[in-house]
């Protein structure tokens, strides 16, 4: 037998540590709370939506993650996806500009256009984006470490083509704590990092106010073994962090909270993935009105993508991917995110072809198209059960929050490692539930083929060249560009980080000058020095 | 080997710049479950760096976690650094995401453990138990 056992009476606890029972009452969404913090959607506690009308008035954007080899390779592929109806990009780019090296860097070897496209200096940008409209299509840069740098740098390329930042809109992911917790993309320590965040938050709330600079990421901690529930919790503590420093900065709370955005993730149970959006969206409220002050709507709004995530996709049976990912998709239609994504049935594997990034942009748009999901608003409210759970999980996140403050807060608990341990231990935990069948995963655990074929994944080619030309064309650039200039504003970069002084205009200055990802974040490192890494079981 | 007078020693290595250490650490902690004493060097390690650790702890299993696709250009620069340091006679060990069609060439670089991303833990512990010598 394949199917895995499953007796009726057992109790079923959700991934976030709630019951799920098998029948919802109106008694029980009054146990739970009632229905205080439904309200109506566009109006405070925005449980509903952050917008009246939501997908009525617009769809959705869709914004597959991509980018890989060099700048122009990035751009034709951008354009790939534009052309088949996507309308933003998200930016991947190589784990040397990352993490500060330019591509001569002996450490960069190897690694150059790899898992993103590879970025040295002003002119790769003005490649990647050649051609395409930045009013029409948003781009966000899913940069970390390098944040502060690769920001000035858009900005920078967005002028030169003419466009004013007053008006530029666009998103920067810059959460380095989660970076910390997972994904591993740091440089600096801590505190310098959490400054530079700050940085890039003043300067765009007084020179690019519709930009978005930071996306904080619950994503990448629930990759790493956070549950649902800690997902939207630790994520809201590491915000609180940004927003307690630029409100240090004298920044009043109405200035730069509206442009604070999210990233979360999509697996697991449809309903418990739901009622996490809603309940994250009252609670992100809650907080901002009652904690901070704020009173403009959308600096109590939770702006998202929801994105469905590599975490649930399996490397068996990786077609089965497919349909998970169509399932995460309906996830994130029901939850109200503004912003769409999925990992390719591929992406356990390999950096999605055209046609299977093609395929992850069809599901959305089936959506949108086919299966009625923009026409109504929050169409699960008012379910007892969507509810009830909404509430309990509305009071988990506020638990787990409660327990980050009584343990010092994140930024102690992430600089000290132990959240990194927390998470680590249960993703330990949860692969050996699935390893025994105690957690079914389909083409895992059960339903596995009689004998596992070999996949037909087409790997996407690394071309070696790639980090040649890509090497040539910097040293081109450092041969042609004016050095006098590039000193002087590298010069003058140091002794703003050196004094506190915002970094942001003397990286508009440097980027403009040409200087390279590399140089730039030798001259910060220089003053902050490096992120040691805590190895914590 | 039944006349061990120690546990079996690891180095878990996370080679080059990817940061995505999850499955790194789970796997240390399975080791830790197994009895070995296992010494997780942190991310961005460069070959010099494992070679050397490797030496110095007196360890009797290399293993790497790669996820991000440089696993052979790193075992290359790897493979000579560790046989210089005298340590072919240790087990070399590789996991992460890779690609069947890359296995041949890490066997060839020395590296007989090889587990893709969905090997099973206790394959993984086990497989060391078994040729460590």
């Amino acid at each position: 037998m394949n199917a895995p056992q499953k007796p009726a009476t057992k109790k079923v606890i959700n991934e976030s540590g709630i019951e799920v029972k098998p029948l919802y009452t109106a008694a029980d969404v009054e146990a739970s709370g009632g229905m205080e913090m439904v309200g109506e959607p566009g109006q405070y506690p925005f449980t509903r939506g952050i917008h009246r009308e939501m997908y009525r008035k617009q769809p959705w954007t869709m914004r597959q993650y991509a980018g890989f080899g060099n700048p122009a390779d990035t751009n034709q592929r951008f354009k790939y996806l534009i052309a088949n109806g996507q309308t933003g990009l998200n930016v991947a780019f190589d784990l040397p500009t990352q993490i500060g090296l330019d591509s001569d860097d002996p450490l960069a070897e190897g690694e150059i256009g790899r898992v993103g496209m590879s970025i040295d200096t002003l002119r790769d940008f003005e490649i990647a984006f050649d051609g395409i409209d930045l009013k029409k299509i948003t781009v966000s840069l899913t940069i970390n470490g390098a944040a502060a740098i690769l920001i000035a740098m858009y900005l920078a390329m967005a002028e030169k083509r003419g466009y004013d930042i007053k008006e530029l809109r666009g998103t920067a992911q810059n959460d380095i704590l989660k970076e910390f917790i997972g994904r591993g993309t740091w440089i600096f320590p801590v505190e310098p990092s959490i400054r530079l965040v700050g940085d890039t938050i003043e300067y765009c709330a007084k020179e690019a106010p519709k930009y978005t600079p930071v996306s904080v990421c619950g994503y990448h901690i629930r990759e790493s073994g956070a549950t649902p529930a800690q997902e939207i919790a630790y994520a809201f503590c590491i915000a609180k962090a940004y927003a307690d420093d630029a409100i240090r900065r004298g920044l009043p709370v109405d200035e730069f909270a509206g442009r604070l955005s999210y990233n979360f993730n999509i697996f697991g149970n449809i309903f418990e993935q739901v009622c996490k959006f809603r309940a994250g969206r009252g609670l992100w409220a809650k907080i901002m009105k009652e904690e901070y002050g704020a009173e403009k709507p959308g600096s109590m709004w939770l702006r998202m993508i929801a994105a469905g995530g590599g975490g649930g996709l399996t490397f068996e049976q990786p077609e089965v991917n497919i349909m998970r990912g169509a399932y995460y998709a309906l996830i994130s239609a029901l939850s109200g995110t503004q912003t769409m994504a999925l990992c390719s049935y591929d992406e356990a594997y390999t950096i999605p072809t055209e046609y299977s990034a093609r395929i992850s942009l069809r599901t959305m748009q089936l959506l949108i198209e086919e299966m009625g999901l923009t026409e109504t608003v929050d169409p699960l409210a008012g379910s007892f059960y969507v509810e009830t759970m909404t509430n309990e999980m509305r009071k988990k996140m506020e638990e787990i929050m409660a327990e980050v403050d009584a343990q010092g807060g994140i930024v102690k608990m992430v600089a000290e490692g132990t959240i990194q341990a927390k998470v680590s231990t249960q993703a330990y935990g949860m692969l050996r539930k699935i390893e025994s069948g105690e957690f079914p995963k389909v083409g895992v655990n059960c339903y596995r083929n009689e004998q596992e074929e070999e996949h037909a994944v087409e790997f996407h080619p690394y071309n070696e060249d790639d980090a040649r030309v890509q090497i040539e064309s910097l040293q081109r650039i450092r041969a042609e560009r004016d050095n006098k200039a590039v000193d002087a504003a590298l010069a003058r970069l140091r002794a703003d980080a050196a004094t506190g002084t915002n970094v942001m205009p003397a990286l508009m200055a440097a980027v403009k000058a040409y200087a390279s990802v590399g140089e730039m974040t030798k001259e910060l490192v220089n003053v902050f020095g490096r992120y040691q890494e805590p190895i914590r079981f | 080997m039944t006349d061990r007078q120690r546990p079996i020693k690891i180095l878990l290595g996370k080679p080059g710049l990817d940061g995505h250490d999850q499955g790194a650490k789970v796997v240390a902690r399975a080791m830790m479950d197994a009895g070995f004493e296992v010494i997780y060097t942190g991310l961005r390690q460069t070959p010099e760096q494992i070679a050397r650790i490797a030496l110095e702890e007196d360890v009797d299993v290399i293993s790497l976690s790669s996820m991000a696709g440089s696993h052979i250009p790193f075992c290359r620069k790897l493979k000579p650094l560790l046989e210089e340091a005298g340590l072919t006679d240790k087990l070399w060990v590789i996991g992460g995401n890779l690609p069947a069609q890359d296995h041949e060439a890490l066997r060839e670089l020395g590296f007989k453990g090889i587990f893709p991303s969905g090997s099973k833990l206790d394959a993984i512990t086990e497989y060391i138990r078994s040729n460590v010598k």
